[in-house]
């Protein structure tokens, strides 16, 4: 052991491989059968990563757990052991509710139109000749834009006072207004965020459909299959394992990260319509400082997270390879 | 194609036009806008063509908030957490894939669950391990009795009193980001497709595995590198919680967070044009990256699956 902890030796490196001739036929899955020796320095590699998963991530984590079943004083004195009474409360409480369902109602909205969007979209592009590179830049720009700006944009469209869209709206005989109404509110942000997320699924679909072999488009189109037959019974099938990742990952985008848009857009309001989970968490733990209530929340949404990140790594398995060299 | 079908590709084509010029409908109202002056942007309805004082806007948004600064800051902190973030899980990767260490089961366990803790579900605690970094060691002296233990023997009392805070630091904005599972992956992922016989090559050559990860992986690994870099740099530009909860101090903030000032609460006329002024300025280097690098970025994106 004691050159383990030698970083590199010739002498070592020259010897290692006819040592370990014997164990490499039983590798192990995940690491490589020609590697290198050292118990030391894999660890100090890792160090960096680690050093910080521990201090920002689980740290905090084990906090979280320990505030959702104390009681805790803002001050920060004062904590007693309350078991389940916070999540309970949490539970019962009203708001909790309707945060739950904003964002049941946030997630499903913005999930579906932005998979059936994206899917139109990437059909025509799969479909066209020219103009096909220019119609993938154009579409993909949103991607860059920061949710928070994103949110800005939209809210300045549909602004009941000096909004563009917002006067078209009045024109139609519309009362459009998302700082007063909560459902316009919600429309709102599901537009923006749907805007902005829109070309994630439609580059992934793109992808998809490219992979889609072309001989069997092509044995379809002999048979007197119309395009829009060959895309429902052929490609449609085929890239359901793309679809099926994209749900997830609309799933997860919309529960975890659209606190950037939701407040710069509504600051949850108008009363509380647009204030999804992560926005509430936020809320009552930074604004409302109640620690314990807050820690409940964070306790569920990280249960949420966990299931999620179990499907979201199935997802990932089940993906068909792509190929984007057009 | 395979077939002729002219309606049909009339429509697609229909179909894609109308798709972009929704895409670029809010940008371009946002230019328009950051571009007029503010009695003009208050018009109903606001005209829907450029004004030519987009430039006395930019002025003015600098006299408002320190423009120049907040963009600096996110230069900073969108580089700082792309390198970063690439360098600690390309050697995090190299540790998981090359070496067979007693704890390389945990590890690579560890850093699989930190994807399950998001920053929004562990915003509270979170603040205050950024506000107190050393907290974790003092409480570990306190524990472990080394404190009493060193007093004892000594006559010394061992105290950890610094306080060490990252809140409005670099540091903060950039460090603590920097841990990426999904990098991890990506790059152990790229590191079993490499052929094992360059590693064998390598030895019998007398590398050792820092020679090895410098002189080959490293150079193998670049078009990920490139592909996944400008990913994480957009995510840095563009990130908002972070930045938000983290910095206090007006100056460290980013450009995205920023601009929140600038949105108008009841003024008696709010000065739209200066916030849509200053989201172009902030929108405008994540866009021109895109534009610019669309191959690698469509690459880093559909490996990523960020």
């Amino acid at each position: 052991m004691s050159e383990a902890v030698t970083l590199s030796g010739p002498a070592r490196g020259r010897l290692a491989p006819f040592r370990r001739q014997t164990r490499r036929v039983a590798s192990r899955a995940g690491v490589k059968a020609s590697g290198f020796e050292g118990q030391l320095l894999p660890l100090l590699l890792l160090a960096p990563q680690l050093l910080i998963l521990l201090l920002f991530f689980f740290i905090p984590a084990v906090r979280v757990l320990v505030q959702a079943f104390t009681l805790q004083d803002p001050f920060g004195q004062d904590i007693i052991f309350v078991g389940l009474e916070n999540i309970q409360a949490l539970l019962r409480s009203a708001e909790y509710h309707a945060s739950a369902w904003a964002s049941v109602v946030f997630t499903l909205a913005s999930t579906v139109l932005t998979l059936v969007v994206g899917l139109v979209l990437a059909f025509a592009t799969d479909r066209v000749v020219r103009l096909r590179g220019g119609y993938r830049t154009v579409l993909l720009v949103p991607y860059a834009i920061a949710p928070a700006i994103a949110g800005i944009l939209w809210a300045f469209l549909f602004n009941p006072v000096v909004g563009p869209a917002a006067f078209l709206l009045h024109a139609l005989g519309i009362p459009w207004n998302p700082t007063r109404v909560g459902n316009h509110a919600m429309v709102l942000v599901v537009l923006a965020a749907s805007w902005k997320h829109v070309c994630y699924n439609y580059i992934f679909l793109l992808a998809a459909l490219a992979a889609v072999p072309r001989t069997v488009m092509e044995a379809a189109a002999v048979d007197g299959a119309s395009p829009l037959r060959r895309f429902f019974a052929i490609q449609l099938p085929m890239i359901t394992p793309t679809i099926f990742f994209l749900v997830v990952m609309n799933v997860v985008h919309g529960l975890f990260e659209t606190f950037a848009i939701i407040d710069a857009t509504t600051r949850g309001g108008p009363a509380a319509a647009t204030s999804i989970l992560v926005y509430k968490v936020y809320v009552d733990g930074f604004v409302n400082l109640d620690l314990g209530g807050s820690a409940a929340q964070s306790l569920l949404l990280m249960v949420f997270a966990m299931i999620l990140t179990f499907i979201q790594f199935r997802a990932i398995d089940r993906r068909v390879s792509y190929d984007l060299g057009q | 194609m395979i077939d002729r079908a002219p309606i049909l590709d009339a429509c697609c084509h229909a179909i894609l036009v109308v798709g972009a010029v929704l895409t670029c409908i809010p940008i371009w109202y946002a230019f328009v806008a950051g571009s007029l002056t503010v009695e003009q942007v208050n018009q109903v309805p606001m005209p829907a063509w450029p004004g030519g004082e987009f430039l006395a806007n930019a002025a003015a948004v600098s006299r408002r908030i320190d423009l120049w600064r907040l963009l600096l800051n996110s230069a900073i902190v969108a580089i700082g957490i792309s390198v970063g973030k690439l360098a600690v899980s390309l050697l995090s990767a190299f540790a998981i894939t090359y070496f067979r260490f007693r704890f390389r089961g945990l590890a690579f366990w560890l850093i699989f669950t930190s994807l399950m803790l998001p920053v929004e579900v562990r915003i509270v605690p979170t603040f205050e391990a950024m506000t107190d970094v050393l907290m974790p060691l003092r409480l570990a002296v306190e524990w472990l009795g080394i404190g009493a233990l060193t007093e004892a023997l000594s006559g010394w009392r061992l105290e950890i009193t610094a306080n060490w805070s990252l809140l409005n630091t670099y540091s903060g904005l950039i460090f603590p980001v920097m841990a990426s599972a999904t990098a991890t992956f990506l790059f152990r992922q790229f590191f079993l497709t490499v052929p094992d016989e360059l590693c064998d090559a390598a030895r019998i050559d007398g590398a050792g595995p820092l020679r090895f990860l410098r002189s080959i992986l490293l150079p193998l690994s670049l078009p990920n590198l490139a592909a996944l870099g400008i990913i994480f740099f957009l995510v840095g530009w563009n990130q908002y919680l972070w930045p938000l909860l983290f910095t206090t101090e007006a100056e460290m903030q980013t450009i995205v967070v920023g601009i929140k000032q600038l949105i108008p609460h009841g003024d008696s006329l709010p000065a739209w044009n200066l916030t849509m002024n200053a989201a172009v300025l902030a929108l405008l280097p994540p866009v021109l990256v895109v534009l610019v690098l669309q191959r690698w970025f469509v690459k880093g994106l559909i490996e990523s699956g960020k």
